[in-house]
């Protein structure tokens, strides 16, 4: 018996870490898929050469350096952090289907985000990146804050998600209107960023994502044990000796940052915060935060860069918003996720 | 109440500070089994969650190894005391190797990863509660059995010196539940570990348990020994039971009598009445039983379901006073079973009443 335990950890030792040399592997090759496709197609010796010898002042070292490869960076940090974002948020609300995008968290911190931009446009110019991270931070809370207030007196978790959706509805609809009634020369940086969209990033924004991204993320990490106490329920964690209390305001706070770091940067981005977590739990076969954490990090950067490739190549030289083609293969994902559980519970 | 391992004094418990009992004073020894008993909604849970600090206590103090638990930490606490709750888990993608060594969460690092030593705790742990086989299937496709037995072995091998268990046999078959509970009897028994838990079944209550503990809506209405609080008044008033009848001897609960006159005797000694006396309790006939001796099994059931029992004191021979008590049966009753009697010197008489049934023509035969 014993034996078959230590065979047992064995084999999901290697599962793990199959899916992570996967998961690996398809980062490479869309992180150079992504650098050499576009308007301008660059050969992978050309680009292997500007990236490590540096011949600077083409065009080809402009275009890897200052478009796309902030872009590709960017799509990475900020798709990671979208998943993990929606991995603390299933946690925290027992659902699966429980995310930034569905319970609106993502559409409060851009609403508080173009009132912010707006208003330091219009007075001062400039609008720094934490400033937006703040404005986005704030917008979270405050939309969790309503979730959370809503869930204490409704703990049907359906309610909860509607609940979720009509706050974001309604954040969305100002936000439309603060942007229909912006500058003439707000209104071309708002409306794409609004929708969704990694263009325009520029190497200082990646600076900025990945050290808040970064930080938030080893955090978070850290909180894995924790965490993997939580999932058997409130009152079992409790008799773990976890503090239950500090304990759910660290997990809100960690999602927070987190999604408020990509709605300030990218604008809000759908499903991805919901089909990662789950994809990558069904490969790992499990959920075990020591390796979902990082997996799930890591399989939404991946999923996210192929995003971004198809929303810059498909109609090229149209670009699509980015939550346009998360759209399209997350929302089968979550209704496939729906059916499955159904069929669970039967 | 010094040296008690684990007391209340003058406990208060319920929810958002509102009292729902009062006044709970009790001493638990280390290694007994306390059991709470008590109608549904009668507080046995918030009890439980008080002392687990799940709720917050309304008034007095729960003590526990000399502390009071609300000076203890739950990291503290962890390590002492381990739950089996009522709340379904609904873990994803664990198997029951994965639930059980969530009880070594107290003791690993800052990760959460096991040690060779850890992992062999959780292996001793399934074996504990005959669970070795289950450790690779995924916890949410087990029986409700597998899975209190697995929650178990998850309690155990958090290493405790105190579990707590809310209605821990609820949805399991008796053999299950049989088994379940002689895990804890055992673990109680060499561990010395304390046990508190709440059971529905107040005849397996009466056979595990060190101390009964009866909850009654506001307050404690008994604390003690089984065979203290085990009395058929205390069971009556406790459930508020005016239908039913409890036998304290073996814990047994019987249905209500059938009312009326009796229109049947039955005749028997040594246990041959009992399937008479269901069958006919089952027809909703009144019936009486004679002549029993107060040791025989028979009386101890015909007490509870004959309509009129004629009995004799043990090992005495039957008096007039009794015959003449079954021969009036004989006339007034419509039939007299003759469920089986061994005769012997003492009750000798018992054949000349077969007799007399006989010769009125009554006499059936079981």
């Amino acid at each position: 018996m014993q034996q078959d335990f230590h065979m047992e950890n064995f084999r999901r030792r290697s599962r793990y870490l199959l899916v992570f040399l996967v998961l690996t592997a398809a980062f490479l090759a869309i992180t150079v898929l992504n650098i050499n496709t576009g308007n301008v197609d660059i050969s992978v010796s050309e680009i292997l050469r500007i990236l490590f010898k540096g011949t600077e002042n083409t065009t080809e070292y402009n275009i890897i350096w200052k478009i796309r490869l902030p872009r590709i960076l960017m799509a990475a940090i900020l798709g990671g952090a979208l998943s993990l974002s929606g991995f603390l948020l299933q946690t925290f609300f027992e659902n699966p289907i429980a995310g930034p995008f569905v319970l609106g968290i993502s559409s409060g911190a851009k609403m508080v985000v173009a009132l912010v931009m707006i208003y330091f446009l219009e007075k001062f110019k400039v609008v720094s990146s934490y400033t937006l991270i703040i404005a986005a931070f704030i917008g979270s809370l405050l939309t969790i804050g309503f979730i959370l207030l809503f869930s204490r007196r409704i703990h049907h978790m359906a309610t909860l998600l509607v609940a979720g959706i009509m706050v974001g509805y309604i954040c969305s609809a100002v936000t439309d209107f603060v942007v229909t009634f912006a500058e003439d020369s707000d209104i071309v940086n708002l409306h794409g960023w609004s929708q969704g969209s990694f263009s325009g990033m520029s190497w200082n924004n990646v600076a900025v994502a990945a050290v808040v991204v970064g930080i938030t993320v080893l955090i978070t990490f850290l909180f894995s044990k924790p965490i993997g106490a939580y999932q058997l329920g409130e009152a079992y964690a409790q008799s773990m000796g976890v503090n239950i209390k500090a304990f759910r305001v660290a997990l809100i706070l960690l999602s927070s940052i987190l999604s408020a770091c990509v709605t300030a940067f990218a604008g809000p981005i759908s499903f991805l915060g919901i089909a990662v977590p789950y994809l990558i739990k069904r490969c790992l076969n499990t959920s075990r935060p020591l390796v979902v954490i990082p997996g799930t990090f890591l399989g939404g950067a991946v999923f996210c860069m192929l995003c971004d490739l198809i929303a810059r190549t498909a109609f090229a030289p149209m670009e699509l918003n980015i939550s346009t083609v998360t759209s399209i293969f997350g929302a089968p994902i979550v209704i496939f996720m729906m059916l499955k559980r159904q069929k669970g519970m039967q | 109440m010094a040296d008690y391992y684990l007391k209340m004094e003058h406990l208060a418990v319920g929810y958002g500070g509102k009292p729902l009992i009062r006044d709970i004073n009790i001493g638990i020894d280390k290694g007994e089994i306390v059991t709470l008993i008590g109608p549904n909604g009668s507080g046995k849970s918030t009890i439980l969650k008080s002392i687990t600090k799940q709720l917050k206590l309304v008034g007095g103090v729960v003590v526990f190894d000399q502390k009071s638990i609300g000076d203890m930490s739950y990291k503290a606490l962890s390590t002492r005391m381990a739950v089996v709750l009522t709340e379904r888990m609904k873990p994803e993608l664990m198997t029951c190797h994965d639930i059980v060594a969530t009880g070594r969460y107290p003791y690993t690092g800052r990760l959460g990863i096991l040690s060779r030593e850890d992992e062999e705790k959780v292996e001793a742990a399934m074996r504990a509660v005959h669970a070795e086989e289950l450790g690779g299937r995924d916890f949410n496709n087990i029986s409700d059995g597998q899975r209190q037995r697995v929650l178990l072995a998850r309690a155990i091998c958090q290493e405790p010196e105190l579990i707590i268990l809310d209605e821990p046999t609820s949805f399991l078959d008796i053999r299950h539940k049989l088994e379940l509970l002689s895990i804890l009897r055992t673990m109680a028994k060499q561990k010395q570990i304390t046990v508190v838990m709440s059971l529905h079944e107040i005849d397996l209550a009466q056979k595990i348990s060190d101390k009964i503990l009866c909850v009654k809506g506001e307050f404690i209405s008994h604390y003690g020994r089984p065979e203290e609080i085990f009395e058929e008044q205390t069971i009556k008033e406790l459930y508020e039971i005016d239908n039913g009848y409890f036998d304290p001897c073996f814990g047994s609960i019987e249905l209500p009598k059938p009312v009326g006159e009796p229109r049947i005797l039955v005749l028997s000694s040594c246990g041959t009445g009992i399937p008479v006396y269901r069958r006919l309790q089952k027809e909703q006939v009144p019936f009486a039983a004679a002549i029993l001796y107060k040791n025989d099994i028979d009386y101890r059931l015909a007490r509870l379901l004959a309509s009129e029992t004629v009995a004799e004191e043990p090992f005495r021979e039957i008096s007039e006073e009794s015959f003449a008590r079954a021969m009036a049966l004989i006339q007034s009753c419509e039939r007299v079973i003759d469920a089986g009697v061994t005769v012997g010197d003492c009750n000798r008489r018992m054949e000349e009443l077969l007799e007399a049934a006989r010769l009125a023509g009554k006499l059936l035969e079981a």
